[in-house]
């Protein structure tokens, strides 16, 4: 077991201190009380120290060592001053913590210096209390489970706080998730309760002690870790915040090994499956909307939303119980109004939003946060509480030119203390806002433009071939035709009119009435056929009118015929009634002038539907 | 002047009739964007089915490597171990369209993902094939004709099954494909313009890279050009449709890898050639004949007719024995079961298998054309009535479509063009005549000339430029016989206003006709919605189930997929039935060992001798393809019914087809195929059913499955070679992996081996892979 070898070089390491133990013992650890929190895959270590300074001169940094295994896996330490006890405790601001090398500690420590905010003077003290998180801390053993197993993991520590000072009074608290332990170190003073797991009071310990302690204990939390997670934030000024987060997680608990039973897991899913990842829950901001859980194959059905005015809470589950060793990729999106999360200050807009993800008990490896502002954005600045690695990058999206300002953040090893909030200010004319519709406006435009100037110009390439002067004339043939068939279709009304003329005479009798019909039907007639001369004469002498031309001609002279006939008939019947003829009379005379027009107005009507047709 | 008054008004008619139907062909595609769209707001924006998830992998491969790539692409996940050559197996029509849409969008700065664009393919193309129909329609009888077809098109619900958000298939682009060169075709043949034959032959090169449907284009034009000979229509017009379109066309099939050299060697293409020479030597007749005095001319004729049938008779007999030899003379699988209905279920098991290759039962006319079934007769009278060539083609199209429509399913797609265009013209021609009857009431006599003026302006608006010479006659005999098809109109009283060239219907006939007509219409687009919303739409991936307490939603193919492409080996073999093979390479990106293209026959048989055989047996030949994970689908817990169970008769079938120890009846108690405790032994051990139902009994004591509605038969029995690895949540798919076989312990299988008796030990013996 790796484990067993590192424990070997701590030991052997600890002989080493004793040597310099002296260097940093002007301050003295008077009571420490530490605990340690097994509950889940994220292990927080809480340590509550009080320092007293018994050297000559006033102290200013307090050093923390953490082993080498510890260091690598540490995500987050913050150090307060603590003030008063029980109910009255209050806790300063996080204090300045930094990497630090004393001279001549060897390499396997890492050590932090706490900067105080005052110095410590001759026979001072103050209480900190050290928070420490740390991933990776338990190991599966065995690596390996079936699906039927409990999963267990070992934990292991040193019962002695690891410390460069002496240390009065102290002692440790290992807090497990169940009250199931495997096995654990028994020393002295070692007390186990409920879950719980006392070591100590010890007293007077010296600098660098580290007794070993190992913890086998049963958790049947799942570990999810999101092994890369990129979260994109878009802001959009016209009124939205869009987050889209990509999750790439792995249980990395111990793994299955054998069958998964299906029929098992529904049976009994707290026994056949009791470290199975099953669902998981995302804290998200009030007033998120559109809220969208997918894959790369689709959405996943199985996610619940509830919301109230403080939160959103959306429930996922991913697409299968997640099993030990089990790989998983999913997407969560959500908008957020503008308003809640983008401020204005001196000119300039800043984003005020959470740097880690919305779930509870994931560690991720890998956090990328990408906060894309909008086009034209400027003079950007990022304001984090923590170091993160910064990088730039511009993203073409929706109708974009140059490109929209990306700032991306990276951190590795990201717990739920970063869980806060980071600013990204920058400047940005709202004027830039009504870029994008402008240019779609303008677009448009242009497109119609083109369209009316495509439709009224002329883009034959040669003016003078066949075929082009050959639709030129049919156009022309075709507008004539067109002419010739209205006025057609006047001369055909005007008979109409004479015909109703005659009706209302055989009604009222009034022939003044009628012969005043026939003058102004005479005199439109007239012009009418004025207007059709040059028609007619045009397309007689047009080459491709000469299909059409036989017809016109026939038509011409049918309608003439129809007229004149009409035009007899009209005269016949007016005659009749100023002789005071019968009716029947009239009728036995007009009739076979009638027949006769009712032939060529047929004729008349097909000739204008044979012209119609082409 | 008057005159130009009357001029300029017809002119601006004539502009607002052009922005009207415009901005009804712009609603149109509108329409039929958005009837497709139901799939993605009623489940979600995702590609459909099986064959879709192919061409969006091949889309994916093409946007990321480019087109050179995607030529030489050689698949190494599909038909382990011989792999698949993509770039010259698929019709890359819809993967470079899809493509070609992806990179512009992005070019321009619009990020949308390749599936979203894949997805919205189909929709997209069928606006554009509505507007195709609009186009070919007016060609044959005008605007308004052409508008109602478009109309239906829109939302026919035979081409809405295939184009709905997410079905990424090959018809959808295929059927604009195919209507925009029947168009062009048409085009060309009404004004004889070299340039629209041209484009007809570019039209027809997209429809060879977008479908196999291709050969009915070169089969259907031939077909109409032998038509228009022997009816005595040749002219000028229809030698230059016509012969581009051969010569260019077949040069540009050619370009197509997996057409190539088919393009002149496979029969289905001969017929082109041939009438390619007959109109050749009917032109030569034709300007012979305009050269010639008649005497010399018959002279000439005899001479020619003696030696011409000497020489076609000598061409014949080549032709026939060059195609006699080949086994299949020259012919496909598919196309010969088209033509002979009773081909495929006879000799290729594989073909007969797909459901959508089955014939059509008469209710699915009626789910998927609906009241066109009935308009069509009317339409194809209208069509005869003045029979010009446009509309000659338009019943040749729908006669052959409707024959193929009735050998298989899938063509009912085919089927659905000719449908709304005849039932476009047939409807369009009603209202005409109703509508004119009514204005002519309304308007009375006086009027009547203007009204004929507005006629005017109404056919100049069409530009169908044929020569309809004669034809007026007739026509007005077509709508007296189109008024017989409507139901419930009396004899119209036709003599009552001779003076009337105008076929004038009583008055409250027509506005009953007019009202039952919109009825008719309002019925169909209600089914169409219907049909779209709730028939079509289901991706077939995710299925929905509406119960007392709710939707529930079954998800577990995507759960099985996903579970694949994260927990197991990139390299691992996944073996099932090859309905999956598409969505596993697509959705899990893991190797298969068959998939949906059953190129192989032989392959598609080891898997199936697999599954159908007993557990060791099968081990064998799954170890020996490499094979570690078995993917089986299983609807006996919530009753899904095309589950591996129903399907396994094919198995089984197109199993013994290559492998004779694979036997039916084997499987079948006194012919019938059942899983109950009557069911064979060899069915009872076989590798599918121990899949299927291991520990299937423990759910509800008895093993009652839910589909079969039956107990089954062997109800406790044990995995000795393969174990369980991943069920779904409604145990939709199981996978088992294959133990390796070093866990094997001998003297358990020696047991198991002299247990299960001497049929299983003959049958391994005959394992085709050992």
């Amino acid at each position: 077991m790796k484990r067993l070898h590192s424990d070997l070089s701590l030991l052997f390491v600890l002989g080493f201190f004793t040597l310099f133990s002296n260097v940093c013992s002007d301050l003295v650890i008077s009571k420490l009380d530490r605990q340690i929190d097994l509950s889940s895959q994220i292990v927080r270590f809480t340590t509550s120290l009080k320092v007293e300074n018994n050297g000559a001169e006033a102290v200013s940094k307090v050093l923390l060592p953490y082993p080498e295994s510890q260091a690598k896996n540490l995500a987050f330490l913050s150090v307060t001053i603590t003030e008063g006890k029980g109910k009255t405790k209050t806790s300063s601001d996080r204090l300045y913590v930094d990497v630090s090398h004393p001279e001549g500690m060897p390499p396997s420590l890492t050590w932090y210096a706490v900067s105080l905010p005052k110095e410590v003077s001759k026979g001072g003290s103050l209480t900190l209390e050290v928070k420490a998180v740390f991933t990776h801390l338990l190991t599966p053993f065995p690596e390996k489970i079936t699906q039927a197993d409990a999963q267990l993991v070992a934990f292991q520590d040193s019962a002695h706080y690891l410390s460069p000072y002496a240390v009065k009074i102290q002692s440790l608290t290992v807090k497990l998730p169940e009250p199931k332990v495997e096995s654990y170190t028994r020393l002295e003073n070692t007390k186990f309760s409920g879950s719980e797991i006392k070591y100590g009071p010890y007293e007077n310990i010296p600098p660098f002690s580290l007794p070993t302690i190992v913890v086998h204990f049963v958790s049947n939390k799942p570990f999810s870790v999101a092994q890369e997670l990129v979260r994109e934030i878009e802001i959009s000024h016209w009124g939205n915040v869009q987050v889209t987060e990509n999750y790439n997680l792995v249980h990395a608990g111990a793994e299955l090994k054998g069958e998964f039973s299906r029929l098992d897991y529904q049976a009994r899913p707290h026994v056949r499956g009791a470290s199975a990842l099953s669902s998981l829950v995302a804290r998200l901001p009030a007033r998120a909307h559109s809220i969208y859980y997918r894959d790369e194959i689709g959405n996943i059905s199985t996610s619940n939303v509830y919301s109230d005015s403080a939160k959103t809470l959306l429930e996922i589950e991913p697409r299968y119980p997640m099993f030990g060793g089990w790989r998983t990729a999913f997407t969560i999106g959500y908008g957020l109004p503008l308003q809640d999360f983008l401020f204005k200050s001196e000119g300039k807009r800043f984003l005020d939003i959470t740097f880690g993800c919305p779930m509870n008990d994931i560690v991720i490896e890998n956090l990328i946060v990408k906060v894309v502002l909008p086009e034209g954005s400027n003079d950007i600045s990022v304001v984090a509480p923590f170091s993160i690695k910064e990088t730039r990058e511009t993203k073409l999206s929706h109708l974009d030119i140059a490109g929209r300002p990306v700032i991306v953040l990276e951190k590795t090893n990201v717990v739920p203390e970063h869980n806060q909030n980071f600013q990204v200010y920058y400047r940005f004319s709202s004027f830039s806002l009504l870029r994008e519709p402008l240019m779609l406006v303008f677009g448009f435009f242009l497109f119609f433009i083109a369209c009316i100037a495509y439709v009224h110009a002329d883009f034959t390439i040669s003016k003078s071939s066949p075929s082009y002067i050959a639709k030129l004339q049919w156009d022309e043939v075709q507008t004539a035709i067109q002419q010739f068939q209205n006025i057609m279709n006047r001369v055909l009304v005007i008979h109409n009119k004479l015909e109703a003329s005659l009706r209302d005479l055989s009604r009222t009798g009034d022939v003044q009435a009628c012969k005043a019909a026939r003058k102004t039907a005479d005199a439109f007639l007239k012009e009418l056929t004025k207007e059709s001369k040059p028609l007619l004469s045009f397309l007689q002498s047009s080459p491709q009118a000469l299909q059409i031309t036989p017809k016109v001609d026939e038509l011409v002279i049918k309608e003439r015929e129809l007229q004149e006939k009409l035009m007899l008939k009209h005269s016949m019947v007016v005659d009749s009634y100023e002789k005071k003829s019968g009716g029947r009379d009239i009728d036995n005379r007009v009739a076979a002038v009638q027949q006769k027009i009712t032939l060529l107005r047929q004729e008349v009507d097909d000739l204008l539907e044979v012209i119609d047709e082409i | 002047m008057a005159a130009q008054e009357t001029s300029q008004s017809a002119i601006f008619r004539h502009a607002f009739g052009n922005v009207l139907s415009f901005t009804v062909l712009l609603l149109i595609g509108v329409m039929a964007f958005s009837i497709r769209l139901f799939s993605v707001i009623k489940y979600e924006s995702v590609i459909h089915e099986f064959d879709p998830y192919f061409n969006y992998r091949v889309t994916q491969f093409l946007t990321k490597s480019g087109v050179y790539d995607f030529w030489n692409w050689f698949d190494d996940r599909t038909w382990y171990p011989l792999g698949r050559v993509i770039g010259g197996t698929v019709y890359p029509g819809l993967t470079l369209t899809a493509g070609t849409l992806w990179r512009i969008l992005n070019s321009i700065n619009i990020p949308l993902s390749v599936e979203t664009v894949c997805v919205f393919t189909a929709p997209v193309f069928s606006a554009f094939a509505s507007w195709a129909t609009y186009l070919l329609t007016k060609e044959i009888k005008g605007a308004g004709a052409g508008l109602t077809a478009a109309a239906l098109l829109a939302m026919v619900p035979s081409y809405i099954s295939r184009s709905v958000a997410g079905s990424y298939d090959n018809e959808a682009v295929a059927i604009f494909a195919l209507i925009f060169t029947f168009y062009l075709y048409i085009k060309t043949l009404n004004t004889g313009s070299l340039f629209y034959a041209t484009l007809n032959a570019i039209a027809y090169f997209y429809m060879v890279c977008s479908w196999g449907g291709y050969t009915f284009i070169i089969n259907l034009i031939p077909m109409h050009v032998l038509l228009c000979i022997v009816t005595g229509r040749y002219s000028p017009r229809l030698y230059i449709a016509y012969a581009p379109l051969v010569v260019l066309g077949t040069l540009l099939a050619a370009l197509v890898p997996v057409v190539g050299f088919n393009a002149v060697m496979t029969s289905e293409h001969f017929a082109s050639f041939l009438v390619f020479i007959i109109i050749h030597v009917v032109a030569l007749v034709y300007y012979i004949k305009g050269i010639l005095t008649p005497q010399m001319f018959k002279v000439a004729v005899t001479l020619v007719v003696s030696v011409g049938m000497v020489l076609c008779f000598a061409v014949l007999a080549v032709l026939i024995a060059l195609v006699a030899s080949s086994p299949t003379k020259g012919w496909s699988g598919r196309s010969l079961s088209l033509l002979d209905p009773t081909y495929a279920s006879k000799y290729i098991p594989i073909i007969a298998s797909v459901s959508e290759h089955q014939p059509p039962t008469w209710p699915s006319y009626f789910m998927d054309i609906n009241v066109l079934a009935f308009l069509v007769p009317a339409g194809i009278i209208a069509c005869f009535l003045p029979l010009s060539d446009a509309s000659s083609f338009a019943v040749l199209y729908i006669v052959t479509s409707v024959y193929f429509s009735g050998v298989m399913v899938r063509l009912m797609l085919v089927l659905a063009p000719a449908a709304c265009i005849m039932s476009g013209i047939a409807l369009s021609e009603a209202f005409d005549v109703f509508t004119r009857s009514i204005k002519f009431h309304l308007v009375g006599t006086t009027q009547n000339p203007q009204e004929n003026a507005g006629d005017a302006t109404k056919v100049t608006q069409n530009d169908v430029k044929s020569e309809k010479s004669e034809d007026t006659v007739k026509e007005r005999s077509s709508r007296k016989s189109k008024k017989k098809d409507k139901e419930n109109i009396e004899k119209p009283s036709l003599v009552s206003r001779v003076e009337k060239r105008l076929l004038v219907l009583p008055l409250e006939t027509s506005v009953m006709a007019v009202f039952l007509v919109v009825l008719l219409g309002a019925f169909y687009v209600v089914h169409c919605v219907w049909a779209a919303a709730e028939a079509y739409s289901a991706p077939s991936i995710v299925l929905t189930s509406r119960s007392h307490d709710g939707l529930h939603v079954f998800d577990d193919f995507r759960e099985a997929y996903a579970w694949l492409s994260h927990n197991t080996e990139v390299d691992d073999k996944v073996a099932s039935w090859w309905d999956y093979g598409y969505q596993t390479t697509a959705m899990a990106n893991r190797t298969v060992i068959v998939d949906n293209n059953t190129w192989n026959n032989t392959h598609i048989a080891t898997v199936g001798t697999a599954l159908s055989s007993p557990e060791k047996a099968a081990w064998d030949i799954f170890n020996s393809l490499d094979v570690k994970y078995v993917l089986v689908v299983f609807g006996g817990l919530v009753g899904y019914p095309s589950d591996d169970i129903n399907k396994f008769l094919w198995m089984v079938r197109i199993g013994g087809g290559v492998f004779p120890h694979i036997k039916e009846p084997d499987y079948l108690r006194d012919g019938q195929y059942r899983i109950d405790s009557q069911a064979t032994p060899t069915m009872l051990n076989c590798l599918m059913y121990k899949l299927s139902y291991y520990r299937f009994v423990e759910t509800d004591g008895r093993g009652y499955d839910k589909v079969r509605n039956t107990e089954i038969g062997k109800k406790h029995f044990k995995l000795n070679h393969f174990e369980e690895v991943f069920t779904t949540h409604h145990w939709m798919v199981r996978i088992y992996k294959l133990k390796s076989p070093r866990n094997r312990i001998r003297g358990k299988t020696k047991r198991s081996k002299s247990k299960s008796g001497t049929s299983k030990r003959s049958t391994r013996k005959k394992n085709p892979w050992q």
